[in-house]
């Protein structure tokens, strides 16, 4: 579904991914892990085509398709959905106007045609329930005067609506209370399914407690030090990151799954 | 060029004069040649005015423009109706070149409550229904063009609700600036009287036949009795080589409330002179402005609201889009004299530039006599949220569609007060096929 070779990436000339290898195959999910400035969120941001940041090496294939050279949108359209870290208020645009223009530009991608009314809002429904969001939430302006556990929540039922083939989740766990982590963890077990693959990105590995990734992987200082499974994630909360920084600065262990 | 000007149009108003209706009127004498007067030694604004720094008026100078003839109309209903708001129920009365034009208008169907007449009709047949209120809201004239106004002042359109009268159903009023020769002017002279504790909504509408060089310099007074409740909308959609000076002069009694909307969607040169005295206490002013303007389109606010007596408040948020090589002047003053205090006092702009080459010169300005008052202003610049435009993006939202989205979104909270829903729902369409076309 998804190959990463040899990424280099700098940001305002400095070098932030130092060459990243990663696969992902259909169905799997991977969580990334790291400290802060390791270059875990750089990482989400490339894949989903945010502007500022610049690629010097290396190659990212989705599907049939070389990753890099699609606009956003353009990769929206081909099911990949990034789940941001600080989601973006839009005053005067509707919650559900957005979700609307966006179900519909996949499927009129796809070649199907737009959802009726009826079919729309039944969807909208079933979907809110998923992240216990009230319908009122629809006619909100986007991500506008929202709670920051309202506003990851909203991400996930985005995400819902969406179905996308490939999902990147980039820190959804910061800044929830327990509770609220719990209702977006189950949001994402639910869309567990099929083929789709999900990239986690996360500090911590208490997440890791609600959605358990079948590969784990380490980024220290723009590189990956690390692979292994579930079990990683348990070991890393023990011993923290410090001693994986230090075969970073040694040159050792660079892994891709 | 400025001093020509004022020596045609003084030359023109001489000839005029005698076929202005009630020539002999004393009051009407004096209130024109008090225009003359005040044209002739003021003369029309430059630059070098405080009030009109940034409007430069020589393109509208240069040539002269004449005014339409007298009695002749060559605007059909079939033109009226290709231009109505869809499924919009209203009362509509057609004024072209700054007549009133009986058989296009539904006058008739008007409930009895709502008077409405042509000026020079009632200078004729009922002077002193006018004479109160015509020409006091405005002395001394501001500036040249509204001095003009007076000094031509023959027809336009007097709308009068009776006392405690309440309509849901708004009365739409159609100005059509149609030249059959190049340079036609039309200048109406407007007065709306609302009686005590009436209620009605009115939507003015500036529309052109064609895009030929027009020039509308049009004075609206309006007179919102105690308790009354007059919302006016005023939409500019003529077009990018209209001309268009308008003043909009109010007075607020006890208790009453006035809704100020000023739309402008289009016109080469637009500058709106607004001025609202809050005279009795516990009245409150909302004005309500969107300028969406691109090309060399130029679009100037002029604003000013005085709170004369206490416990009054006003609202004012203007917000404008600009691209292209597109100019925009907001100024807002707004006065707070000795007497007024409890004062609520709110005001902000904010503008989107789309290009690096549209410019907005924004200028509030609160002055405040009073010492127990709420007040609060500012104004912002701004260009479209990069995050906001990637968000959307990053949903499967195409380039040009996030940006329209993005910036009805801006735009679209200056018209969510608009009722009724048909209104408002095509306001929202024209501002969105404004920024596709």
């Amino acid at each position: 579904m998804l190959s990463i070779s040899d990424l280099m990436v700098e940001v305002g000339g400095k070098p932030i991914l130092k060459g990243i290898n990663l696969n992902i195959a259909a169905g799997e999910v991977h969580a990334i892990m790291g400290p802060n400035g390791s270059g875990k969120s750089t990482l989400a941001n490339v894949l989903a085509g945010r502007e500022g940041y610049d690629v010097m090496r290396g190659s990212v294939t989705y599907g049939d398709h070389d990753l890099l050279a699609l606009t956003p949108e353009e990769r929206a359209r081909e099911g990949l959905f990034l789940a941001f870290q600080y989601p973006v208020e839009i005053p005067g645009v509707t919650n559900v106007y957005l979700i609307k223009e966006a179900v519909n530009a996949q499927r009129k991608h796809r070649g199907e045609s737009e959802l009726d009314a009826i079919d729309f809002l039944k969807l909208v429904r079933q979907k809110l329930q998923l992240v216990e969001m009230k319908e009122e939430f629809l006619h909100r302006p986007v991500n506008h005067g929202f709670s920051g556990g309202e506003k990851k929540r909203n991400e996930i039922f985005q995400m819902a609506m969406i179905e996308p083939r490939l999902a990147i989740l980039d820190e959804t766990d910061s800044g929830l209370d327990i509770d609220a982590l719990k209702v977006v963890a189950s949001g994402v077990n639910a869309m567990r399914q099929g083929d789709r693959s999900i990239l986690l990105v996360t500090h911590y590995q208490r997440l890791l407690d609600y959605i358990e990734p079948d590969h784990v992987h380490v980024l220290a200082d723009g590189r990956f030090v690390k692979s292994g499974d579930k079990h990683l994630a348990r070991e890393l909360e023990e011993h923290g990151y410090g001693w994986l920084e230090e075969q970073a600065d040694s040159g050792a262990g660079q892994s891709a799954a | 060029m400025t001093a020509q000007a004022v020596v045609d149009y003084l030359a023109a108003q001489r000839r005029l004069e005698p076929e202005l209706p009630a020539p002999d009127l004393p009051w009407l004498m004096e209130l024109r040649d008090g225009g003359v007067e005040r044209l002739r030694d003021a003369g029309f604004p430059s630059l070098r005015d405080e009030d009109w720094r940034y409007t430069n008026v020589q393109s509208l100078l240069k040539e002269p423009f004449e005014m339409g003839p007298i009695g002749q109309c060559d605007v059909d209903a079939a033109f009226v109706s290709s231009t109505t708001i869809p499924s919009l129920e209203c009362y509509r009365v057609v004024v072209v070149n700054g007549i009133p034009i009986p058989h296009l208008s539904d006058v008739t169907l008007v409930p009895d409550g709502i008077r409405v007449s042509s000026l020079a009709d009632l200078l004729v047949s009922d002077p002193g229904r006018l004479e109160p209120y015509l020409g006091k809201s405005l002395v001394p004239d501001p500036h040249g063009f509204t001095a003009m106004n007076s000094a031509f002042l023959g027809n336009g359109l007097v709308v009068e609700i009776a006392p405690g009268q309440v309509f849901d159903k708004p009365l739409e009023i159609v100005f059509v600036a149609s030249a059959a020769t190049e340079s036609t002017m039309a200048q109406p002279r407007n007065l709306v009287v609302a009686g005590k504790g009436s209620r009605l909504q009115v939507l003015a509408r500036y529309v052109a036949i064609g895009a030929q060089r027009t020039l509308t310099n049009v004075v609206t007074e309006v007179i919102v009795d105690a308790d009354a409740h007059l919302t006016l909308y005023q939409l500019q959609e003529e077009s990018k080589n209209s001309f268009h000076i308008g003043g909009l002069f109010a007075k607020l009694g006890r208790g009453s409330r006035f809704d100020a909307f000023a739309i402008t969607l289009a016109g080469g040169l637009v500058r709106n002179d607004l001025r609202v005295d809050l005279d009795g206490a516990g009245a409150e002013v909302n004005l309500r402005g969107l300028y969406l303007a691109r090309g060399r389109q130029h679009i100037d606010n002029h604003t000013q609201i005085f709170h004369n007596e206490p416990d009054c408040i006003s609202h004012e948020h203007y917000k404008g889009v600009l691209d292209d090589r597109a100019r925009a002047v907001f100024h807002g003053r707004i006065v707070v004299q000795p007497d007024a205090q409890k004062t609520v006092s709110e005001q902000s702009n904010q503008n989107l530039l789309l290009s690096r080459d549209a410019e907005i010169d924004t200028k509030p300005q609160l002055e405040i006599y009073a010492d127990d008052v709420k007040c609060a202003h500012g104004a912002t610049v701004g260009q479209l949220d990069k995050e906001a435009l990637f968000y959307l993006r990053s949903r499967g939202i195409a380039e040009e569609a996030a940006k329209r989205l993005l910036i009805k979104g801006f735009a679209s909270d200056v018209l969510l007060a608009v009722s009724p829903d048909s209104l408002r729902e095509h306001l929202l369409t024209r501002v969105e096929t404004m920024l596709t076309d």
